[in-house]
């Protein structure tokens, strides 16, 4: 239990001084960090062709983000299309079917990795040490750097003081935020991250797969084959940058990616470490330490009761084993190395956060825990990916500000500034969002079973297809397995809610904070709705858990919800 | 009704007593069924897809029948989910309609009108006589004493009074004069003195009165923007759960289960926010006849909106937080006089006074107890004049009883070589300095005193400044006085600032400044002068006495003239958003209970695990469904009063009024549905 309550406050401490760093490298003021890397900056910059003193409207800023994902994600197809002629390919792996190849690059281009490959089998150490390992390391700075306009947005951007009212705001340089959340935070974190696993044992190295005799002579099989490479590196980033692509097929369940107990707690830790920064920045940015505070209390009472009702639900026995004299907690599908409560532990976690790295399968979770994972995704704001977490917690804010505002009897404003038919709007696209891509898509498929490549029948199958799509779209990546997913009509219908899951909750609200941030501010006054306080924060968590159960409750029955019951009928 | 706390007008008490009276509910309830032409159903998503849910479960039920099925279950969900739609509609409907008799009341007066208008420009003097709904904006109309004004205008020439109470309710009668501020007439009042030439200030059809009936009336009724907003939100739930509703056939195909389509439209109907779908028009309707009760016609519905958003309210100190005529209130006599010589010279100055002034001495001197002399036999009463500035009575003996201002009372008594002691400045100092005005009191012997005039503040206005501050509303006092007579009133009344020596070009200087800042302000006026800044604050209050140019800069216009009305108006936009936040909440609060009355119902006969979901163990499937079904139809009549009347406004903290409201409307709509749907089923299940 010990293990568990440090596992989640130390990358809290941490979170604190590394808050306060992305803060200073995202305010635009002189920082510390500019004596080191500024000069590296400026030449990428000059390189380039950017001019970094450019500051930028919201439509610049979702511009150059769109452009930036379009260009690196046509380079990311076509270099995972052609890997078997390109270097780095030791063991000689094939091509890549085309839909496969997109599915890959759209995956980790919006920072999901669901993987429908396995990786050691079937991408080369080119396609995974240079093309996704890329990948990883931009595009959780693409959304940090969303994340960073957005609150600049909510302040009157950085020409606030200057603007006139109705004049465009400038949200910031996006090209300078995305090279400073690689350059300054990410890179060297996942450099120190890297070392501390290879020096438990992660492999880290260009060399092929490695043949050697098995251990049990009597074993019919005489040989085995090791694939390795340079795995320490893209573990490093999959943990640190919500991204959770791991090397090998099983992920961080992998003894040869994840060895040890401390590779483990290192790992796990890395999962919420920067999501629970940027909610110090936040504060920073904002100048608000308030909201800070409170944005900490409420996706800390989520996680905390996600945390606890996962752990209690794989202390219980595994169903099957109902009536047996075996006890204790359910390892099915779990290492028996990490336990049960680590295990339940990082399920909870990276499903919170959008990492969706796995240590143990989550299709053999007691159902409890499996709807926790579930909860998790679909709330998709409890720490959430690094940057767009934080963008999703505020669409929530806002949606509550609205609601609350009413009820004090005040057009509703957010830090004095009125959120109005316009944002509404907005929002309300933001609210059907899920619920059409999610039980969209999970009605047709399983309408058409020939589709879903089922390995179960029943509300299993249906929590599996389920999953599948909610992960797709909160851009998780964590699959609950069991699905033969390798098809095209997986791959191409999850690269459609990849794609949706994605820019749509970033682009939209960056418009509304586009547009906030041309709004006349209204003092504070006793009358003004503020929400850096306990009432607020139980009105947020109340909506969060209402607006997600009211339009997920009747697809989690027929699914996790029925299973659940009709496991406890059985016993 | 607390927003109506200070206004007198007996139309308030009069739309009061007959809010719910039969007339009314019958009219309601025809209008209620023309309200499902497609047209009109279209514009409210929300019930508009109660309506379809209510068609197909028609059709179904017409299915059944023609293939024999039972149909009992299917044909009362039809027919409960045709009154679903009936009760949101007769909700608007009541509100329309009292809207509608307010306004009627209100513009009855000016049917059957006739009206003299002058036939030409030059004013020699030709007229015809015209029905006054033939009357055109800038004709020119005469009307003499003990005629009607056929329409709403300013008067051009003359003075007159008026009584108004056929519009306001008030029945003294009020002067009106061309070229003053208070040039303002109404049409259906009626001139009691005075003739008087009028120019019209509207075509028919165009009149404050004309546009308020039209923001009640449901046909021409424009959403203000945060029922817009609101509409857009409630809209995407809507969808949400259609989308969640919609998927669940396909889901239970998977598991070869076939679900009853019938259940299905319950649930959806049960989820989407009927209760504030179908009472928001009511809502926003109620606003408006709340503000019309209060004898306040606004322009817009959005300026009754606005009026809750206001942070800073900007009164004139004479009308809104003082009477404006100055009263006796001390005799404070000089070293060696009583006050009983004070206060009996006092009044032989005022007894012929005919100034509000000279009379509140007279009450001040009865109030402390003194006896009221009779007028002296052959003394002459001498009137206040603007040289003198003394007023007072000269006896047939030749000796005075005189009051007026100090300077003028010290001049007088130093030409009749009366002492005058240095202690009359300190008095006359200290009163001015307390607010008051002094006027110094002579007779033919001595100085004796002075009397403290002072404005005296309105009951309960320093009340109502407490609970605005309370709910974040900052009040600034505007007055022409000098800064220690305006402060010590801004103390007494509780303002938070206030503008002394005060031009009328001060205000829409401060209104900018207080817009710059971010603030949304409000303020009152009625002359000519206001204008502009009426026209610049967020929310003006023009006095209907006031001119023309005054009524056509605000966007709100009180019948009463009174200025502190603004107060009450900002209560009743703050109550319009409270109850529209307060039962969205409730609506979706609903939600969980609905949610595990119907999902076991849905599910219970194919797949057996699910009813574990029962929580609440009703008698049948069938009676889970027509009890949350009946539950959500009838929650929306009986919140049809609370929507009517609006959320109690308490004077609290906007987190405090938060807490409360969710605890309310938040947990309370969470609980509620359980205990009620679950009565609703041991009732059904007596006949089922």
């Amino acid at each position: 239990m010990i293990e568990i309550l440090l596992l989640v406050l130390i990358p809290l401490l941490l979170a604190w001084p590394l808050g306060l760093y992305m803060t200073g490298i995202f305010s635009g003021k002189p920082h510390i960090s500019d004596r080191l890397f500024l000069p590296l900056e400026s030449a990428l910059f000059r390189l380039s062709g950017i001019n970094p003193a450019r500051g930028m409207d919201w439509k610049s800023y979702g511009r150059a983000f769109l452009f930036s994902n379009l260009i690196l994600g046509l380079l990311a197809f076509v270099l995972l299309l052609l890997q078997s002629w390109l270097p780095l390919n030791p063991d000689g792996i094939g091509p890549l079917s085309w839909d496969l190849a997109l599915h890959t690059a759209v995956s980790f281009l919006t920072n999901t990795n669901q993987q429908h490959y396995s990786g050691q089998a079937q991408l080369s150490y080119f396609s995974q040490s240079i093309v996704l390992v890329t990948l990883q390391f931009v595009t959780p700075a693409m959304g940090l750097a969303i994340c960073a306009a957005v609150l600049r947005g909510m302040n009157g951007g950085r020409n606030a003081e200057t603007a006139q009212e109705n004049e465009e705001r400038d949200l910031g340089n996006y090209y300078v935020d995305l090279v400073r959340g690689v350059v300054r935070l990410l890179l060297p974190l996942a450099m120190v991250t890297a070392l501390l696993l290879a020096a438990q044992g992660v492999p880290s190295t260009y060399d092929g797969a490695q043949k050697t005799a098995v251990l049990d002579a009597t074993s019919e099989i005489k040989e085995q084959t090791i694939p390795l490479g340079p795995v320490a590196a893209m573990v490093a980033i999959k943990q640190l940058g919500t991204n959770g692509g791991g090397w090998y097929g099983p992920n961080s369940a992998n003894p040869l990616e994840n060895p040890t107990p401390v590779s483990n707690a290192i790992e796990t830790m890395s999962i919420v470490l920067i999501p629970m920064a940027v909610v110090f920045m936040a504060g920073g940015l904002l100048r608000r330490r308030g909201f800070t505070l409170m944005s900490l209390a409420a996706m800390g009472l989520l996680s905390a009761l996600c945390i606890g009702a996962s752990i209690y639900s794989e202390q219980l026995p595994n169903a099957a084993f109902a009536g047996l004299a075996a006890e204790g907690p359910n390892l099915e599908g779990k290492e028996v190395r990490f336990g049960a409560d680590a295990s339940a532990l990082w399920a909870t976690l990276t499903t919170q956060t959008s990492s969706g790295s796995v240590n143990a399968m989550h299709d053999s979770l007691n159902p409890l825990a499996g709807l926790v994972t579930r909860a998790g995704m679909l709330v998709n704001a409890i720490w959430g990916g690094i940057g767009c977490g934080f963008v999703n917690f505020l669409v929530y804010v806002w949606i509550t500000v609205f609601l609350a505002g009413l009820m004090i009897g005040r057009t509703p404003e957010i830090f004095g500034r009125k959120i109005e038919t316009r944002e509404i709007t907005l929002l309300g696209a933001l609210i059907v969002l899920p619920t059409l891509c999610i039980l969209g898509l999970t009605a047709f498929t399983v309408a058409i079973p020939a589709l879903t490549g089922n390995s179960n029948p029943g509300f299993h199958g249906i929590a599996q297809v389920f999953y599948e799509y909610t992960s797709a779209f909160a851009n998780n990546g964590s699959g609950f397995e069991g699905l033969g997913d390798n098809t095209p009509w997986w791959n191409l219908s999850c690269v459609l809610v990849l794609l949706v899951g994605r820019y749509l909750p970033l682009v939209i609200p960056l418009m509304i904070a586009g547009s906030l941030a041309r709004k006349r501010v209204a003092p504070v006054s006793s009358g003004s709705l503020r929400l850096e306080n306990a009432t607020f924060c139980l009105t947020l968590v109340t909506v969060i858990l209402i607006l997600n159960f009211l339009s997920f409750l009747p697809a989690t029955v027929l699914g996790p919800i029925g299973e659940a019951l009709e496991l406890a009928q059985t016993e | 009704m607390t927003s109506t706390v200070t206004v007198t007008a007996t139309g308030a008490k009069k739309s009061r007593a007959q809010a719910f009276d039969s007339a009314l509910l019958r009219e309601a309830a025809g209008l209620a069924w023309r309200k499902f032409a497609p047209a009109s159903a279209v514009k409210n998503p929300v019930m508009f897809v109660v309506l379809v849910g209510a068609v197909v479960t028609a059709v179904i039920t017409a299915h059944r029948i023609g293939t024999g099925a039972s149909f009992g279950f299917e044909l009362a969900s039809a027919l409960i989910l045709l009154f679903t739609v009936w009760f949101a509609n007769f909700a608007e409907a009541i509100a329309e309609a009292r809207g509608r008799g307010q306004a009627a009341s209100l513009r009855s007066a000016r049917r059957d009108l006739t009206a003299r208008r002058l036939l030409d420009k030059n004013g020699n003097g030709k007229k015809e006589t015209i029905a006054a709904t033939d009357l055109r904006k800038g004709d020119r109309v005469l009307v003499q004493a003990g005629e009607y004004v056929p329409a709403d205008g300013d008067i051009t020439q003359g003075v007159a009074t008026i009584n108004e109470s056929a519009v306001t309710g008030e029945s003294a009668p009020v002067l009106r004069e061309a070229g003053t501020d208070h040039s303002g007439v109404i049409g259906g009042t009626r001139v009691l003195t005075g003739d008087i030439e009028v120019t019209v200030s509207t075509d028919p059809g165009e009149s404050f009165l004309d546009r308020m009936i039209g923001l009640v009336e449901g046909a021409k009724r424009q959403k203000t923007p945060n029922e817009l907003a609101l509409t857009v939100l409630l809209a995407a739930l809507t969808l949400v759960f259609l989308i969640a509703v919609s998927s669940l056939p396909a889901l239970a195909g998977f598991m070869d289960v076939q679900l009853d389509t019938t259940m299905l439209i319950a649930l959806l109907v049960c989820l989407i926010p009927t209760t504030i779908g179908g009472l928001l028009p009511a809502i926003g309707i109620a606003g408006m006849n709340r503000a019309l009760q209060a004898n306040i016609i606004a322009k817009s519905g959005k300026a009754v909106e606005v009026a809750g958003d206001i942070d800073t309210l900007l009164l004139d100190k004479t009308g809104t937080i003082t009477f404006g005529d100055r009263q006796a209130t001390e005799f404070l006599p000089l070293n060696g006089i009583g006050e009983q010589r004070l206060a009996l010279a006092a009044q032989l100055a005022s007894l012929e006074d005919p100034t509000p002034e000279g009379k509140s001495v007279l009450r001040l001197a009865q109030e402390l107890g003194y006896e009221k002399p009779a007028m002296p036999v052959d003394s002459q009463f001498i009137l206040f004049s603007a040289q003198t500035r003394i007023s007072g009575v000269q006896q047939a003996d030749g000796s005075h009883c005189i009051k007026g201002a100090a300077e003028a009372v010290k001049r007088w008594a130093q030409q009749r070589q009366l002492p005058v002691s240095p202690v009359l400045d300190t008095l006359v100092n200290r009163v001015a300095q307390q607010g008051a005005t002094p006027l110094v009191v002579a007779d033919s012997q001595a100085v004796l005193g002075v009397i403290a005039l002072s404005d005296v503040i309105k009951p309960g206005v320093a009340e109502r400044f407490a609970r605005l501050r309370a709910l974040g509303v900052k009040t600034i006092m505007v007055t022409g006085d000098n800064p220690i007579t305006a402060g010590a009133i801004a103390a007494e009344a509780g303002v938070d600032s206030f503008i002394a020596e005060a031009l009328p070009e001060d205000k829409l200087e401060l209104i900018r400044n207080e817009q710059t800042a971010g603030r949304l302000v409000a303020m009152v006026g009625d002359g000519t002068n206001d204008a502009p800044a009426l026209a610049q604050a967020d929310v003006g209050l023009a006095m209907n006495s006031g001119t023309q140019a005054a009524r056509d800069a605000g966007n709100m216009v009180d019948l009463d003239s009174d200025p502190a009305k603004l107060l009450a108006v900002v209560e009743v936009g703050k109550q319009l958003l409270i109850t529209r936040g307060a039962l969205t909440t409730f609506s979706l609060a609903n939600d969980v209970a609905k949610y595990f009355a119907i999902v076991p119902a849905v599910f219970a006969g194919a797949l057996p695990a699910i009813a574990a979901l029962d929580l609440m163990q009703l008698h049948s499937p069938q009676s889970a469904v027509l009890s949350a079904l009946i539950f959500n139809a009838l929650i929306i009549p009986a919140l049809v009063p609370l929507a009517l009347k609006g959320v109690k406004l308490r004077a609290q903290s906007a987190e405090q009024l938060l807490r409360n409201n969710m605890l309310v409307y938040g947990l309370g709509g969470v609980l509620l549905p359980f205990v009620a749907i679950k009565a609703i089923d041991l009732m059904l299940s007596l006949f089922l």
